[in-house]
């Protein structure tokens, strides 16, 4: 099924007032695949997020969503295909209910009365906020505000999910609860972050970005295990991965010890 | 600032009233924004002397709370927050007309006390009026009813548009206001300089949010249009709703009531 593939080229993206954030990059992102893309603040991720569903158009380079590439034409077509999470729900949620919320991409699409309401109940109940439906989005816990940041997405039936930051500002609990919704998508994911304990949960593949150039793409647990790498990108091994301040040992160095011996 | 959350939360309040399942806000809204809008004219339309007249018209808002299970504590705060316009333009009514209009027993009123309180009153009923239609209907629902009674699409995403980013500015402008206080001693006014450089960031933030709002609504396929997600019908309540208050108000308008009302009564007595 080639039109989930996400296909970047040779991106590069300059803001108007000056700064080169995106510098060359390149990567394909096949049917199904959970990507995770890390990287330092202000490293580029935002950037090229907001390519990946034509908000930004590149300065030079293309994106390419399944067979078509992005152009202002294909520009609805994609918009439907990619779905887009973005980091602060506040900036996601503007109708005056929850339901109202949910129903407005797929009022957008043109769809009959019936199928909105099917599709507005099936997201909210995917996402355990049923309950939520007749509640104003200002109300909501931060928790409850993402779950239906995320319904409202879910409600277009996108192929591509494109997520920034989905554990951002969340408590232990709610974060968990997001990741483990997140892991029953089977959808193309893209997840942007600097929440590495999640990447190493949802991502099989890592893409590191470093000053607006990939700098790394490979396996996620090959990828943290390199410190080299992740310190000059800014960044840090999962704690998981990290030694146990307790008792001095990393959780997985004992794991692949115990798989030595 | 406190004092600018609190008008949020206000406004906020009176959304969430519209959330409620009453018989009054079951129904259509432009049943409602039809009645409202006769209800203010009649209002605005009677004589500056004609006080007693518009006393029957107090039955609309009345009712209406009543059966939309509206809070009156709330409403009437509203009333009275903006109340200081509508009792400094008839202020000076009483002193510059004198002449005794009426007499009961060793009262006397004169015209000028008669059309100030023809002005507070007609001010409190057009205001609830606005507030009650809000309250039942939703700020977004009186949009949709405007949109359906033919008024340009254009303005209707506008004044919703305007309504979203209302909350996004204030937000953003409270933000800037506590960071400010925090750090400023207490009691003093902004400097020019601040207020200058506070009032640029306002600017510069709320841009900077709109824009992301506004790429959320283009993420979910928004192309300049809101669809209404349920279909109105105006249904036969709707109509005897809307034609039963209209006759009222044309009533009201036509005949004065009370007077009509004490005449009976002492034609019954004597």
């Amino acid at each position: 099924m080639s039109h989930h593939i996400v296909e970047v080229q040779d991106l590069n993206y300059t803001y108007p007032n000056g700064p080169h954030a995106l510098r060359g990059v390149s990567f394909r992102i096949l049917h199904g695949e959970s990507v995770g893309i890390i990287g330092a603040n202000g490293a580029g991720k935002s950037t090229l997020l907001q390519h990946l569903n034509g908000y930004l158009a590149p300065t030079q380079g293309s994106v390419r969503i399944g067979d078509c590439p992005l152009t202002r034409e294909t520009l609805p077509q994609i918009r439907r295909t990619v779905g887009m999470v973005f980091q602060n729900p506040d900036d996601q949620l503007f109708m005056p209910t929850v339901y109202e919320d949910v129903a407005f991409g797929p009022s957008n699409l043109g769809l009959p009365p019936g199928e909105i309401e099917t599709r507005v109940t099936r997201a909210l109940e995917t996402v355990g906020a049923g309950h939520l439906r007749d509640r104003m989005p200002c109300h909501l816990s931060g928790g409850e505000k993402r779950a239906v940041a995320i319904a409202t997405v879910l409600s277009m039936l996108p192929d591509i999910l494109v997520l920034d930051e989905p554990t951002s500002n969340l408590d232990p609990r709610g974060r968990r609860q997001v990741m483990e919704l997140l892991k029953t998508f089977h959808h193309t994911k893209i997840v942007a972050t600097h929440d590495l304990d999640m990447i190493l949960d949802l991502c099989e593949r890592t893409i590191v970005i470093h000053e607006g150039r990939v700098t790394a793409d490979g396996p996620t647990d090959r990828i943290f295990a390199d410190a080299d790498l992740l310190a000059r990108s800014h960044l840090e091994k999962p704690f998981r991965m990290q030694a146990c301040p307790v008792c001095g040992k990393a959780k997985n160095q004992s794991i692949q010890e115990s798989s030595r011996k | 600032m406190p004092s600018l959350e609190s008008a949020l939360l206000d406004l906020n309040a009176l959304e969430s009233l519209a959330l409620k399942a009453t018989p009054i806000h079951r129904l259509d809204p432009r049943a409602k924004v039809l009645t409202a809008l006769a209800c203010m004219v009649t209002v605005v339309s009677f004589d500056k002397y004609d006080l007693s007249g518009l006393l029957p018209l107090i039955a609309y808002p009345v009712v209406l709370m009543a059966v939309g299970g509206l809070p009156l504590g709330p409403l009437l705060g509203k009333v009275l927050v903006a109340s200081p316009f509508a009792l400094l333009i008839g202020v000076f009514n009483p002193f510059l007309d004198r002449a005794i209009l009426v007499q009961v027993g060793p009262l006397h009123l004169s015209g000028g006390w008669i059309s100030y309180g023809s002005i507070l009153l007609r001010f409190g009923l057009t205001l609830l009026a606005a507030l009650i239609l809000i309250s039942t209907t939703g700020f977004n629902g009186v949009c949709l009813a405007l949109e359906r009674l033919r008024v340009p699409q254009v303005l209707v995403v506008q004044l919703m548009l305007l309504y979203r980013y209302l909350f996004v500015l204030a937000q953003e402008a409270s933000r800037l206001l506590t960071a400010w206080s925090l750090r400023s001693v207490e009691g003093r006014r902004m400097p020019l300089r601040v207020f200058g450089s506070l009032g640029g960031q306002w600017l510069l933030r709320s841009l900077d949010r709109a824009e992301r709002v506004h790429l959320a609504m283009l993420s979910r396929g928004f192309d300049g249009t809101f669809r209404p997600v349920r279909a109105l019908h105006f249904r036969a309540a709707d109509l005897a709703f809307t034609l039963g208050w209209i006759a009222f108000f044309l009533l009201a308008r036509g005949f004065n009531l009370p007077r009509l009302l004490g005449q009976v009564v002492v034609g019954i007595f004597s």
